[in-house]
């Protein structure tokens, strides 16, 4: 039927469209040349260059770190979150929660940048990231456990604390494996907001620290060298692994990305 | 259908909702409101932030005063509306397929769609300035739209398909039975159900483009700066905290307003579809 | 010997009283049922006894202690819940176990008494499954068993048997019985489906908009209803509306409009002229041959409006004289064939002077 081949069509196109530039970025990694224009010859001297690199490693580093701790953090305050948007339907909780996610980034980085000069008179670093991230990171985590939550027949926790168990019984042994999967999924969905995140932590990075995005972004504004395509293909492949191994425990995960 | 608990359930209640909530009151809402007040603030001697007493209207005067602002914020919609659009036009085949494939091919296709959204957003944007550099395209409002729609697809794919994929295929054969053509179809009886789904995409596209800076900087030219370049500019490299919190108010109340507006329309306009949300 | 009691208890959500005045006492080993349409506050009372809930007036009692103030899981009682609420991540001896392990009780002690309980329940071989492999009624059974396990003072079932099929639901009653009649644990049970409960309570208060109008053994509620409401819901009932025109210790006369006089008995004293209904079972009436005479008081004439063959006994909708259209079943012949009267026949219906009783409004 030609509306099947039309159809077949278009959607090739827009794979095509979302795949292409990436593939000649990766492609590009390779590449034995200081421009990249043009293709001269296969290297990895690119990816060489960037571990012997100690700017970069340093901001790897932190990128790491300020990932885990703050999708640590980040996970108990949203799965504290989604428990309470699920269970206690308070009506300013969703919008307290949800409106980090769902406001223009910039608003986020402009405000906490105020907040931590003109009221903390903090200088800005490593914590200023660190609270940033978990800030935008909770709703995603709530989002996700309440998904979970919304699943489970409520009568299960009645059904706890009808045979015996208190409150926090309940949690340690009802709650807290069923949302498990949630919980795996959330961490895993923060740690790979925080890795990739670049307009936030511009704002707040201040001048002493920087993450991997940030220096992503001064090499393409400095000088463009197939060093950029090579950081840019292992963030790519970390974030890339994580998204695939958080889609095994909460299939929902990726809805709640978009 | 249960109401109150008894007491120790109260006690859980508030130890599960205030942490999380402490937090972002700390760390989300009263940024939030120092914006509002820096707003009406004045610049401090060395850029920043004038100490408290110091109050005055001049960020607003000259927000409003000067056209260029408006200028901006008229392109800033303008390109918005353009990525939006071509978003809805490239999604739809897309998601529309996918909704169709055989269960099992679904979740790899989603899945395909969602890869490339794992790569971090410079990297995508960096892949344009790749390609389009040789092509001389490279600091053009095309790049700009390019970039903006390259950033932002895969968030109008996934409502749309989420929606499309319950749809009842027995409408459609009830439509052919009746005597509609493909087109017909489609224009009368997919696309209006299909809204809820536009909707929700089209918000989640429309509103981080209005905020964008990283896309026009690195793509566009110098006649290209949206709002998003020039609440940067205001706070890092001018310093002029008060003009720069104007306009990041100016955004907000943008961004609420459309917010308003789409939570308005997905309430009314949609006889029929309240089923398929 | 009294286990439970609610003393006045009333609950409001609101401008709605859920629960009004409600006083019950439930004596140890008893299978008590709380009956009544939805929205009667029977289930509003299960909670409160759960401890889910709280009355706003009143107090519940166990064993002669007020249960004011304590939480669910400090209540020697447990729940049966309507959806089973079997935990997904555990399997069948787990879920059974748990109660024993929120009350501290030994690995030897736990295990042992899990295989005991889970045999009472014939359920031995499905130990290890997962309640996902379950069916309906064994996912039923492990419900029943994890809420016996630890021997509570009291069970209470929430419409159990609501999400089960016609046949399966009628073996679960009967094992019900059994079970309750060995283990000896007082069941409260809340339904709305009266043939249920009259078949497995004890005792049964049927309830409606928050009040009990009646509480009593399933035989005396059936044939002595204390008012139009449990006559109509508890089987099925004929109610005519009548006047007294007199009354003595062994015959009560009553006036149906366009019908006649109706004899019945009474042993209350009650006035001339009163005003109020006469229920009647259909299983109480007799149809046969208009031209036949009966040594009976209570006949009278009418033709067939409708009848439905039920296999083991007919029903049949006689229109009489003042075109009260009266409900009469009749068992069929032994060989299973009706003697049926057609529509449009005339019949007579007679009945006894004692089957039927007198409601006042």
């Amino acid at each position: 039927m030609k509306s099947q081949h039309w159809l077949w069509a278009a959607s090739l196109t827009a794979y095509a469209f979302l795949y292409v530039p990436l593939a000649v970025v990766v492609l590009f990694s390779f590449n034995d040349s200081t421009l990249n224009a043009q293709w001269v010859g296969f290297t990895t001297h690119w990816y060489a260059k960037l571990l012997g690199d100690g700017e970069m490693l340093r901001a790897a580093a932190n990128s790491v770190l300020i990932a885990l701790l703050s999708s640590s953090i980040a996970t108990v305050l949203g799965a504290m979150a989604g428990l309470a948007m699920h269970r206690y339907r308070f009506r300013f909780l969703p919008v307290l929660v949800l409106t980090p996610v769902a406001m223009p980034e910039i608003l986020l980085g402009v405000s906490l940048l105020l907040f931590f000069r003109q009221v903390l008179d903090l200088t800005l670093g490593f914590l200023s990231i660190l609270v940033a991230h978990i800030t935008f990171s909770i709703g995603f985590v709530a989002v996700i456990v309440r998904a979970r939550l919304a699943g489970m027949d409520e009568s299960i926790f009645e059904a706890a604390r009808d045979l015996g168990a208190t409150p926090w019984a309940t949690f340690r042994r009802i709650t807290l494996p069923l949302i498990m999967p949630a919980l795996v999924a959330g961490y895993l969905m923060s740690f790979t907001l925080s890795i990739d995140d670049f307009v936030i932590t511009f704002f707040v990075a201040g001048v002493g620290v920087t993450t991997l995005p940030l220096q992503i972004y001064s090499m393409i504004k400095v000088a463009v060298t197939p060093e950029v395509n090579a950081v840019s293909t292992l963030l790519m492949a970390l974030t890339l692994t994580l998204i695939f191994v958080a889609s095994r425990f909460a299939p929902d995960v990726l809805k709640a990305k978009a | 259908m249960s109401d109150p608990r008894t007491q120790p359930a109260d006690l859980t209640k508030w130890v599960v909702t205030l942490p999380p909530t402490a937090f972002l009151l700390v760390f989300f809402l009263t940024p939030a409101l120092i914006v509002v007040a820096a707003s009406f603030g004045e610049p401090g001697e060395f850029g920043g932030l004038a100490p408290w007493p110091a109050h005055s209207l001049d960020a607003y005067r000259f927000l409003f005063g000067d056209i260029i602002y408006l200028e901006i914020f008229a392109r800033s919609f303008l390109v918005a509306v353009l990525t939006t659009l071509i978003c809805i036009v490239l999604a739809y085949p897309l998601a529309w397929l996918i909704a169709r494939s055989p269960a099992r091919r679904r979740d790899l296709l989603v899945l395909l769609v969602m890869l490339p959204f794992a790569s971090n957003f410079l990297v995508r944007i960096y892949a344009w300035i790749m390609l389009l550099g040789p092509a001389n395209l490279l600091y053009t409002p095309f790049a700009v739209i390019a970039g903006m729609v390259y950033v932002h697809l895969p968030f109008m794919i996934l409502p749309l398909y989420a929606n499309l994929e319950k749809h009842d295929p027995a409408l459609l054969e009830a439509a052919q039975d009746l005597g509609a053509n493909a087109w017909t179809r489609f224009w009368r009886v997919t696309f209006p159900l299909s809204l809820p789904g536009v909707f929700a995409g089209s918000a989640l596209v429309f509103i981080p483009v209005l905020g964008m800076f990283a896309v026009p900087e690195l793509l566009g030219g110098t006649g290209d700066i949206l709002i998003g370049n020039l609440i940067k500019e205001q706070f890092l490299e001018n310093r002029d905290w008060p003009l720069g919190s104007a306009l990041a108010i100016m955004l907000t109340g943008a961004v609420l307003g459309l917010a308003g507006c789409a939570a308005w329309a997905a309430r009314k306009g949609l006889h029929g579809t309240e089923a398929i949300t | 010997m009294v286990l439970l009691e609610l003393k006045n208890i009333t609950r409001r959500f609101g401008d709605l009283v859920a629960v009004q005045d409600v006083t019950l006492s439930i004596e140890s080993g008893e299978f008590f049922t709380l009956l009544g349409p939805s929205g009667c506050g029977k289930t509003t009372i299960l909670r409160m006894v759960a401890g889910f809930d709280a009355p706003d007036e009143g107090d519940i009692l166990l064993d002669g202690r007020s249960l004011a103030g304590v939480p669910p899981e400090k209540r020697p009682l447990h729940t049966v819940f309507q959806s089973y609420a079997l935990f997904p991540h555990m399997t069948v001896a787990g879920n059974v176990a748990f109660p024993l392990e929120m009350a501290g009780c030994s690995r030897d002690e736990t295990r042992r008494r899990v295989n005991e309980t889970l045999a009472l329940v014939h359920l031995t071989d499905k130990a290890g499954q997962f309640p996902h492999e379950l069916s309906g009624g064994q996912k039923q059974r492990v419900a029943l068993a994890r809420g016996l396990v630890n021997q509570p003072r009291l069970l209470l079932l929430d419409e159990s048997l609501g999400a089960l099929d016609a046949k399966l639901r009628e073996e679960m009653q009967i094992e019900l019985i059994a079970l309750q009649r060995e283990v000896g644990i007082t069941f409260i049970f809340v339904t709305h489906a009266q043939d249920e409960a009259l078949a497995l309570s004890h005792r049964i208060a049927v309830m409606r908009a928050g009040r009990i109008e009646q509480c009593d053994e399933p035989d005396k509620l059936y044939t002595s209803p204390a008012n139009r409401f449990v006559a109509d819901f508890v089987g099925k009932i004929n109610l005519l509306e009548v006047e007294v025109t007199a009354s003595s210790k062994v015959l009560l006369k009553l006036k149906a409009a366009g019908l006649g006089e109706i004899a019945a008995t009474d042993p209350r004293p009650i006035s001339v002229g009163e005003r109020g209904a006469f229920a009647l079972r259909p299983e109480l009436i007799r149809v046969f041959d208009h031209r036949e005479s009966a040594d009976l008081k209570n006949r009278f004439e009418g033709r067939v409006k409708e009848l439905l063959y039920l296999g083991d006994v007919t029903l049949y909708k006689v229109e009489l004289a003042n075109g009260f259209i009266i409900e009469a079943l009749m068992p069929n012949a032994a060989s299973g064939r009706a003697k049926f009267y057609e529509v449009g026949d005339p019949v007579a219906v007679c009945w006894r002077q004692d089957a039927g009783v007198y409601l006042r409004n």
